[in-house]
């Protein structure tokens, strides 16, 4: 609240307390980093003790489980959704965004409303009929996915897109036109530059979600195309015990990544995170 | 303007439309007429009237589960909320390391429900290993467990969105007070938690509806067990559909009261927001 103050003592103790949370919070992806390197049969017995001369296997654990479960392929498909599903997102909740915003009609209010709707209603609600619909047209696919994502997608970029496009004044737009500007043209060249802090924030919230989604990956390409997510769940097999070896490393193979896209766009994911949190 | 926009309306409208009908729109239509039919591939269907919705109820199995997601979802909605104020409180004075403490804090948030799922299993069971039991022993293992996880992800997300209600305070109004004699707990109570009355409210609701929408986590860290016992709503919906033949038609009756559920958590919370806007 104040950016000047002066230094207390009781400052001290509270920094402490902050250290100790840290400490805590950043404890189980460290415990799972450390176990990574150790043998199977040492991590759910003791996992809380370093490794030793005894328990240490180097990379063993990665190559087996990255065998197991293919983690490059599955690396490749969760990138490919997920970079493509980002991009159909933004761009065809940016184009309906505007053209909601600024032609009203019963129609338009009609479909926003709907997809305000889509917002609240659970997965569950639709996850059989929805496998089942894109089984019979043929979008169980990595390509085919795309379309759904987009169809999910689009109650939030709708709504965000739309909520910042309120309030770009229309004198812009109508000028263009006149001059002889087509729909597209000033779409294009005119609005979408203007969009790009929310195109930025509706990226995002997509990307976390696409990239960590479990449920319509496994419904839909699950048995074929595994991502990520399912197949680390995989791993867990039909029965018997899990090689929390490979388990281990590939937890820390899917965070990499994570921590990675965080550390860089930081900024950006928070200030994104609190738009998606306030508007949605 | 609107007229020759009209001219273009396919080109802007139809990309996210035909998405959003494929994957929503007639899932979602096809799902609430499913609740009332009998049937194992969508297409077969026999019209039982609110038998699913009886049938739902006739074991204990539901409720049960509707029972521990909502004893998890209130003590998680607590927890959550108060940690994350306290550490927002600790983070808007100013202390060193304040931007490094945010990022860690943050950092669980980004990961998948999955990885989050295996991460806890893992440091959970090094604790209970020791007395010779594991996670799905006893329910209330996987309870805390999944309370703690909860806390472990929510927390920092939470904590972003009260840190920019504490900074939108404006400085004044927290020196006038201090000017008036206001103690560190007049000042909370009488201050602080009225002017970040919208964070609270927001927070709330996203922990409230993360809370009951549930999944991957739950998957992940116990699969329900022991025997069901640790089964939330958005699970016990998924085994429903998938693992019981015949019960397509139930699972499908359990996913409309579901919807309804958190359909009308998301309506009270914009009554609650619309009344304060009004107020304001």
């Amino acid at each position: 609240m104040k950016p000047v103050r002066k230094y207390r003592t009781s400052d001290t103790v509270l920094f402490i307390l902050l250290l100790i949370c840290a400490a805590l919070f950043l404890a189980p992806m460290l415990i799972v980093l450390m176990n990574s390197f150790k043998s199977k049969f040492f991590i759910s017995s003791e996992p809380f003790k370093l490794p030793t001369a005894e328990t240490f296997t180097g990379r063993e654990n990665y190559l087996e489980g990255a065998r197991k479960i293919k983690f490059l392929n599955a690396f490749g498909y969760s990138l490919f959704i997920t970079v493509f599903s980002v991009i159909g997102i933004s761009l065809a909740t940016s184009m309906l965004g505007w053209y909601l915003t600024r032609v009203k009609s019963t129609f338009t209010t009609i479909v926003y409303y709907l997809l305000v709707f889509s917002m609240i209603v659970p997965f569950q609600m639709v996850m059989f009929t929805m496998s089942k619909t894109a089984n019979m047209l043929g979008l169980d696919n990595p390509v085919g996915i795309l379309v759904l994502y987009v169809g999910f997608g689009a109650g939030l970029g709708t709504f965000m897109f739309s909520g910042f496009i309120k309030t770009i004044p229309l004198s812009l737009e109508e000028a263009a036109m006149i001059d002889g500007a087509t729909a597209p043209q000033t779409f294009f060249l005119i609005v979408y530059p203007m969009l790009k802090s929310t195109a930025i924030t509706v990226a995002i919230l997509n990307a976390m979600w696409v990239w960590n989604d479990y449920l319509l990956p496994y419904l839909t390409i699950g048995i074929e195309y595994k991502t990520i997510p399912v197949a680390i769940q995989y791993l867990r097999g039909g029965y018997g015990a899990v090689d929390m070896g490979a388990m281990m490393a590939m937890l820390v193979l899917a965070m990499i990544p994570i921590i990675l896209f965080y550390l860089v766009m930081q900024k950006h994911i928070i200030r994104g995170v609190i738009a998606g949190a306030v508007k949605g | 303007m609107q007229k020759s926009m009209r001219r273009y309306a396919p080109l802007f409208v139809l990309p996210a439309l035909v998405c959003f009908t494929i994957a929503f729109l007639i899932p979602m239509i096809a799902g609430v007429t499913l609740s009332f039919f009998k049937f194992t591939t969508v297409l077969d269907g026999t019209f039982v009237g609110v038998e699913n919705y009886k049938l739902a109820f006739i074991n204990n199995e539901f409720a049960t589960s509707l029972w521990f997601n909502v004893r998890f979802t209130i003590i998680s909605v607590i927890t959550i909320n108060i940690g994350a104020f306290t550490l927002a409180m600790l983070l808007t004075r100013g202390l060193r390391g304040t931007n490094t403490f945010r990022t860690i804090f943050f950092m669980p948030n980004l990961i998948g429900g999955i990885v989050l799922g295996w991460i806890w299993q893992l440091i959970i069971n090094g604790f209970l290993l020791p007395k010779g039991v594991t996670i799905v022993t006893d329910p209330k293992y996987g309870f805390w467990g999944l309370v703690v996880l909860m806390n472990w992800q929510n927390i920092g997300y939470m904590m972003v969105i009260y840190i920019a209600g504490i900074q939108n305070i404006p400085t004044e109004l927290i020196e006038a007070a201090r000017i008036d004699g206001a103690g560190n707990r007049t000042m909370l109570a009488n201050v602080i938690l009225p002017s970040i009355a919208p964070s609270i409210t927001i927070c709330t609701f996203l922990t409230l509806t993360s809370g009951f929408r549930l999944f991957d986590q739950n998957l992940a860290l116990t699969a329900g067990d022991p025997g069901k016992q640790t089964e939330m709503l958005a699970l016990n919906i998924f085994n429903t559909f998938y693992r019981r033949t015949g019960f397509e038609g139930v699972g499908q009756a359990k996913a409309v009261i579901f919807t309804i559920l958190v359909a009308l958590i998301a309506l009270t919370q914009l009554t609650i927001s619309r009344s304060r806007e009004e107020e304001a």
